[in-house]
Formats: structure tokens, sequence, C-alpha cells
């Protein structure tokens, strides 16, 4: 164990198989003492797995619970990671996700016996489409990019029931590199679309991008700096004009609901990111939720099966001949369905406005209270985010890295950094709704201090992290000589 | 605040949106709801599931297990659950080294030597498998599906390959045994065909023999790719990686993860060691910091979408980690013993299950498949469907009518049988189908 020791509430933690002595066990399983040999094969037989884990319960917590100690999460550090929407994750979520009518439900439970289940997809469904302004949505996809591959796929679907195989789709380059990755899946080559002095896509610049080759253009909104895409109608027109689609990146939507409906914008299909603006956990990298909602225009393309009623209640229907089928198995990260009707209900119309409004407040608080001390990438009101820069601190030898790692230092997670893209250096801020004034304050307060030591104590950036369980690790080095994984040596390597 | 920003209200803040959108953006919702009232209402929706409450011996790619109280204890650590993917190392070594460790077990149970972050699923990720074998092999254009292999997952590879440049996906049919035909794959494995997929056990809960396909798929310069819907069964059947299997893939629900109707699961995805700069997802790797402690760190970045953009190996972002978690303590809590321990278990609970069923008077059900299996198993009959109804009527869910997605077994049912089902459960199902 090369880890030195350290102090207080800092505990050492090696790996669980460090931890591992024989014949130690963490459970009692009933039934497995039978020979398996008389149900299998031999040569079907594996040996007990060399190198697994012998542990027991205690020790399993223990680990755990020590690992969990050497984690920012939104439950105990603010976290304004941009383009991320780290709001707080209610705790009655959990709760409601964990029934066991939920949690034990089988996802081929014959209809008539999953009725609950249905009722919550439906309504979901439904309310998702109020808040977007579509007409049809699927909550099949797993993630955000699978929305995205998703709708992509259905653009496509479009297009060739109309005779046109269009090769090409518009992005943005401030957009997430999901988006590109999307589209290339689906067989797109991506064209690049740039933005204006400060940062928004103009109508003309898409009309000039625009020919009968294109299929869609792939657009957030608002965008990546956190602005509001102004020209969004006419953009939407000019796509529409020479037959392609608009694909509306809904990463961004906790800035618009209540204040400005996608369909209205002339979006065609979205994905909708539960785990970003519906409150589910982003749980250190998933689940999330990719829901699609689309016109009526692309809703013969959903994927199957989708959910029909009838009198006898409701039920799933393979018969849509059109569909672009099926993106993953059963229906969902229905888990997370669960959690996001208990936020929306919790919430309600007139609430989830009020999230968006003071998500907005929030962001625009700190850009205020920020752009003295740091370079602001686009002037003026932002939306649900900010972006700063570090330019002006090349003159003393501070990037936005050595920002981001200090922050650390002061008990806040990083920003957003080095995206978009478009921008260089770039700091991304999302403070999100469920931060209260105090909070924001006291990470504008330790921006402010940072901006300082900056230009007196450089090396206290340059040397920050300090006051976490490691430095900074050595990431390059990491990447030449992968070690991506645990390996059993022979006992004589232990020592 | 609004001071600060300098506008008397927040409307105010909203004015780059055009009027016209914002005159009509209000959410025509009801209004919100004390958390009581929300915690009724959800839990009459859960109460209208009916299922939960009977017996019910569907497996399929679904998998009801016992879940140690370690597992969901750790999983409500809101430090694991609120935080996100962990771009910021020194504060995130939590997620890294669980997902490291996550990484290792994986790459041990499907006994291959590197295994991503996780995917979604198990069909996913067996789409992600065929996508990636396609770039191993990018002048062959053919993939071959066994019709054993989950027909969801089928579904997801023809969804994910649409489009794309042409692939021609290519079913092998079913053998007598319930295993792929072997024969036909001899016959028609040839040098265009990119990859071959194998369902390890097969949907039908069957234990493929792998040597046989490996030799035939190797010596004609193919990708063999496994896809095992039943993670925990790898505790104790030979493992791919053993057969030479090329990518190895699974749904790793049924350790740890309730079944949620239908998610989310978690998918493993495993590979050779050389073919690590090809793989889809994220990794993460074992780093130094100048004092020299060890952490963790996101590696390999290079081959990902937030760098690589349209040529990237995978368009996937946020992955399913909080699951992978949920998987690394439940294997962690077996441990060596433990595991195989409930793999036995599970497979015993299953055979004891199909004497009992095939010693039904008049001989009612016979199991049309010869070729081991692991914890389902086919059961055939006359009227299967009707019995099935039967057994319903009685309150017992007697598996997966197979007519749905195998017309040829319209007479067949699906059964699985796990150490979550007690004696009395498995009395139910027999009286219910008897």
């Amino acid at each position: 164990m090369a880890v030195p020791k350290q102090a207080g509430l800092l505990l050492e933690e090696p790996l669980i198989f460090e931890r591992s002595r024989p014949g130690r066990e963490g459970c009692d399983v009933a039934g497995g003492d039978d020979d398996p040999t008389a149900f299998l094969p031999a040569a079907l037989v594996r040996e007990p797995i060399a190198g697994f884990p012998e542990v027991s319960e205690p020790e399993v917590l223990r680990h755990f619970l020590r690992l969990s100690q050497w984690n920012y999460g939104t439950a105990t550090t603010f976290y304004p990671l941009g383009s991320c929407t780290m709001k707080y994750n209610p705790l009655t979520n959990e709760a409601v996700a964990r029934l066991a009518g939920f949690a034990d439900l089988h996802p081929l439970a014959p209809d008539d016996t999953a009725q609950g289940a249905l009722q919550l997809i439906w309504e979901l469904e439904r309310i998702l489409a109020e808040i977007t302004g579509m007409d049809a949505v699927t909550l099949q996809p797993a993630a955000g990019a699978q929305g995205e591959l998703t709708g992509m796929k259905m653009i496509r679907a479009y297009h060739a029931e109309r005779g046109g195989a269009r090769t090409k789709v518009l992005i943005p380059a401030s957009a997430h590199g999901t988006n590109p990755a999307s589209a290339a899946l689906c067989g797109y080559a991506t064209v690049q679309v740039e933005g204006n002095r400060v940062g928004l896509i103009e109508a003309a610049a898409v009309r000039r991008a625009m020919d009968d080759d294109v299929a869609a253009l792939m657009i957030t909104n608002p965008n990546t700096l956190g602005l509001f895409e102004r020209e969004i109608m006419q953009v939407a027109e000019a796509v529409h004009a020479r037959g392609g689609l608009v694909y509306l990146d809904g990463a961004n939507l906790n800035a618009l609901m209540g204040v400005a409906k996608p369909a209205h914008m002339g979006a065609d299909v979205m994905q909708i990111n539960l785990h970003k603006t519906f409150s589910t956990p982003h749980g250190g990298g998933g689940p999330g939720a990719g829901p699609v909602a689309v016109r009526e225009v692309l809703a013969p393309y959903l994927p199957t099966p989708r959910l029909v009623r009838d009198e006898e209640g409701w039920r799933w229907s393979e018969a849509f001949p059109h569909s672009v089928g099926r993106v993953r198995s059963f229906h969902g990260n229905f888990g997370m369905h669960v959690r996001a009707l208990a936020y929306i209900l919790a919430l309600g119309g007139d609430g989830l406005t009020r999230a968006t409004q003071m998500a907005v407040l929030g962001a625009n608080y700190i850009r205020c209270r920020l752009e003295a001390a740091y370079h602001l990438a686009s002037p003026g009101v932002c939306m649900h985010e900010c972006v700063f820069t570090d330019k002006g601190l090349d003159a003393v030898g501070v990037k936005t890295l050595d920002i981001a790692k200090r922050l650390l230092d002061y008990g806040f997670y990083a920003p957003t950094i080095y995206f978009p893209l478009v921008v260089s250096g770039a700091l991304m801020i999302e403070p999100t709704e469920t931060e209260s004034k105090e909070t924001l304050d006291e990470f504008v307060d330790a921006m402010l201090r940072i901006a300082a030591e900056a230009h007196a104590t450089p090396a206290l950036l340059h040397d920050a992290p300090t006051r976490t369980p490691v430095g900074r690790l050595d990431e390059a080095r990491a990447a030449r000589r992968p070690v991506l994984r645990w390996t059993l040596r022979e006992p004589k390597a232990e020592s | 605040m609004l001071d600060v920003v300098g506008v008397p209200e927040v409307a105010d803040l909203f004015a780059d949106i055009p009027q016209v959108l914002r005159a009509q953006a209000r959410a025509d919702l009801p209004p919100g709801l004390p958390e009581l009232d929300v915690r009724r209402r959800l839990e009459a929706l859960a109460a209208r599931n009916t299922a939960p409450q009977v017996p019910c011996f569907l497996g399929a790619g679904a998998y009801p297990h016992f879940i140690p109280s370690v597992v969901d204890h750790v999983l409500q650590r809101a430090e694991f659950y609120s935080a996100y993917t962990p771009y910021q190392p020194e504060v995130s070594q939590g997620t890294l080294q669980a997902i490291f460790e996550f990484q290792s077990v994986v790459a041990m149970l499907l006994d291959l030597e590197v295994a991503n972050a996780s995917m979604y699923d198990g069909a996913s990720a067996t789409a992600e498998g065929v996508l990636m074998a396609l770039r191993l092999r990018p002048k062959r254009r053919r993939v071959i599906l066994s019709r054993a292999l989950h027909p969801q997952y089928r579904d997801v590879v023809r969804t994910y390959t649409s489009g794309a440049a042409p692939i021609e996906l290519v079913e092998a049919p079913l053998a007598a045994d319930g295993c792929t035909d072997l024969a036909w794959l001899g016959d028609h494995v040839d040098d265009q065909t990119a990859a071959v997929v194998i369902g390890y056990p097969n949907f039908f809960g069957v234990v493929e023999d792998l040597d046989p396909v490996a030799r035939l798929v190797h010596d004609r310069g193919g990708v063999l790719i496994t896809a095992t819907a039943e993670a925990l069964a790898l505790g104790l059947l030979k493992p791919p990686g053993a057969y030479g299997v090329d990518i190895a893939v699974a749904e790793g629900q049924s350790l740890g993860v309730p079944m949620s109707y239908g998610g989310p699961g978690v998918g493993l995805f495993a590979t050779r060691g050389e073919f690590v700069r090809m793989m889809p997802g994220r990794l993460v790797g074992e780093a130094f910091d100048d004092a020299g402690r060890r952490g963790y760190v996101l590696t390999l970045a290079t081959r990902e979408q937030h760098i690589r953009r349209e040529k990237a190996t995978s368009n996937i972002c946020t992955n399913h980690g909080l699951m992978a978690l949920a998987f690394t303590v439940h294997v962690c809590t077996l441990g060596k013993a433990g595991l195989r321990k409930l793999a036995i278990a599970n497979t015993a609970a299953a055979h004891r299950a199909a004497a009992r069923l095939g010693a039904v008077p008049l001989g009612a059900w016979q199991l049309p498949f010869s070729a081991p299996f692991f914890n389902e198993f086919v059961i055939r009959g006359a009227e299967a469907e009707r019995a099935w109804q039967r057994a319903r009527e009685r309150g017992v869910i007697a598996g997966l009518p197979l007519r749905r997605w195998y017309p040829e077994l319209a007479d067949a049912l699906l059964l699985c049988v796990t150490e979550a089902h007690d004696d009395a459960a498995v009395d139910r199902l027999i009286e219910g189908l008897s």
C-alpha cells in the first residue's frame, strides 16, 4: 500500500482487493452447497474467480463509506458544473422510487398487472409534452446522448420516407460533443456553423449553409455560452424552408420552463435530460434519462413499443410500422421516470417556472458580482449559466485549470472548464435554482479571493489543490501507460 | 440580488426571448403538492402494479434477486448519487476508485483484460460491441446475430446499425437443442463476416458451447461477441474470455439492482487489452500525484465525444455509474465464495423446478431443449398459453409465453427460477401449470 497515512477525517482506504483475506465472506448464501456438476457439464463450470474480494460485510460498508467521503456531491457541496444542471435531488424521490410496486416490478409483467407504471409513464409523457409544447414523447432513451441518437434516427427515417437520403447535419461550433457524435452514428457528415461575434447563430449564416442535402440543424438553446438564441425562430424557418428539420438539444431546458416552449421556437424534435432539469440524481455519472419529444410530423417514427390507451386501460403496442425501432431494452430508465414525476408534482406548473426564474437570476447574480474580476466571454444578460475565461491572467501564469483546482481547496466543485470549445480557457458556471444567496456569495467570495491570489501569490493556485485526498494527478502518464484494473499478483509481490 | 443584477424584476432577465414565445410559454399543469400528497399519489400508482404481489417466474433479461441491505445503504449515500462524472479527480476519488474496482471485477467476471466504466444496459452494450467490431474489421459489412440472442438486443443492434454505412444483419437459426445452429454458422461465416453475436446463456437460458463457435469465427477472421443477460451466470459458467471471445457484454442488473420495470440496469463491456483504444465509453485508470500518492482519473479520453466529436468511438456521455456502484458493492459482499454459491443456488433451484414440471401428471410439459441451462428454461406443452392464463387466474405469473417473439415456439413458456423464489412460490407454479 503506497498511500501514506493521512490525518483526521481524511482516512486512507486501499482497493477492496487489497483488503481481501482468504476465506473471509461477506454474506450467507442459502442453497449454494450443491455440486454444480449435478446440473451442468463439468467442462462448462468455472472455478471460484481468483482475485475476487474476500471481505466481511462491515469491511464492505466501511470501504464504500470512506470512498463516499472522498467525493464532492450536490448534497455536500455547491457544484456549479456548467451545462450539467447540478440541482438538489429531493430525498422524497429516492423514497418513492423504492416503493416495492415500482422497484420489484418485472418489465415483462403483463400490462394489466402494471397499470400503475403505465399510467405513470403516460402522465409523464404528457407533462413533458406540455412543458415543451411538443405533440408526442417517448421515455425509452437511457440518457441525453441516446435521446439525440434516437432523434437523429427519426430524422433519417423521415427523410428516407420522403425519398431524400440527405447526408449532412449543421451543428454550431459551440455544441456539446455528443451532437456531432450522435449525428455521425446516424451516418451524417457534420457541417460546422460559426456563431457571430457574441456567439449567437444568425439566421443568415444558417440560410447560407442550408441546401437540399442538409437533413437537420442540431442546436442548443440557450446555447452553451448561456445565451438565448435570439434568432431561433428565423433560424428554424431557414432550415424548414429547404426541407430540413430542427433538432433542439434540450440539455439547457432548465432555462426555459414557463418562459419559452421549444415547439414554438420551431423545434421538430428534442431530448430532455431528466437528470438535469427534473432533479433525478446524476449518480456519479449516470443513470440519466433522455426522453425525446417530437412534433406530430415525426411521431410515426418514435421508438417502439409505444404506450396506447383503450377502454381496458394502458398497454404497450408495437403497431407502428414507421418506427425507428428500439434503442434499449424494455421501457427506459423507469426508476428515473418515477423520480421526475415526483419532482414535477411537487413543484407544479408555477413552481417549474419559478425554478427557471431563480436559476437565471442566480446565474446573473454571479455574472454581475464576478465580471469586474474575471473576463466574461459574452457581455450582457445570460440565461441559466455564465461563461468566464482566464483572459488577462496569462501575464501572471495562471490558467483556468489553476482557478478550478484552487476552488476545490475552498470547498467548491469546479465549474465546467475548457468548454465550450469556442471560448479559450472557458469557466462555465451554472448555479441552479436550489442554492441560496448565501451560498452564491460564499462562492463569489472564493472566486474573488482566488483572483487576488492569482496576482499576489500565484503559487497557491499552481499548487492547488492541497486540501484533498490527493493532489493533481499525472493524467498524461496515466494515458501513456494505462492501468485500467487491479490484477492479482503472486503473494510475494504484495509485501 | 435584483439590485446587484440591476433589473427591477426577474422577468426582465428574459428580454432576449421573443415576446411571442414568452406569451404562450406557460405550462398548463396543476399547482405543486406537499411531500405527503406526492407520496400518496405515487403510493397509489405503485399499488396499482399487482405483479410484484404474486409469484412471478419471468426472467428474459430482468431477474429477481435478493439484494443485501448494504448495497442500498451505499447507494443512498448522497455523496455518491449527487455527484456527476468525475471531471475533477481530486474531489471525486470515491467515484473514481469505485469505478476502477467495478472495471476490475467486470474484467475478472468476463475473463477479459479490460472493462469500461459501464454502458446503459445489455442491449445497447451489444450494439456498441457490434459497432466496435465493425471498426476492428472496417472492410467487412456482415454481422451475424444468433436467433437465440435476446430479441430486444437484436432489435437494438438493428436500430444502432441502420442508417450508417450499409451493414448486412443476418440471423443464425436455432438448432434443435436450443443452441445456435453450428452447421449453419459453418456454412455462413465467411471472410465478409465482421462479427458473430451469441447469447451466453442465450435467451432460452441455454449455455452454448462456444469452443467450436470461437474456432470457426476466428478461422475466418471475424470478431466473436457474447452477450449475457443474466450476469450472475458468469459466477459459475466458464467465462467468455476462456473461450477466446473478443468482446463480451452483459446486463448487470441481476447483481445489486432492482428490476424497476426494466431500468436503470447497467451494461458491462469488456474486451482484449489490444483493443482498448477502440472501446466505447469512459475508462478510469490509475494515476499518481507529485507526492507519489495513488489515485484514479478518467483516461484515454481521446476516444470520446467531448474531445473527438464526430470521430468518437461512441456518442455515450452519461453512463450508468450508480448502478455500476450497486453491482460492485453486491459483488464485493458476495465475494469469491458467495458469488459462486449464489450462482449454484440459482441453477439448482431452476433444475429442481424443471424436474418437478417434467413430472407433472400426464406428461403435460416437456423440456424441448437438451442443452444445459442456468436459471431459465423452456417448457413446451399442448395449449401452453391456456395453461399460462389459467395459472394467472390462480395468482401465478408462469413465465413468458414465447409466441410473441418466436412463432415457432407458440406452445412454449420461458421460466426463470432464482434464489428469490421460495418453495411455496415454486409449489404455486407447479399447481398453476398442472
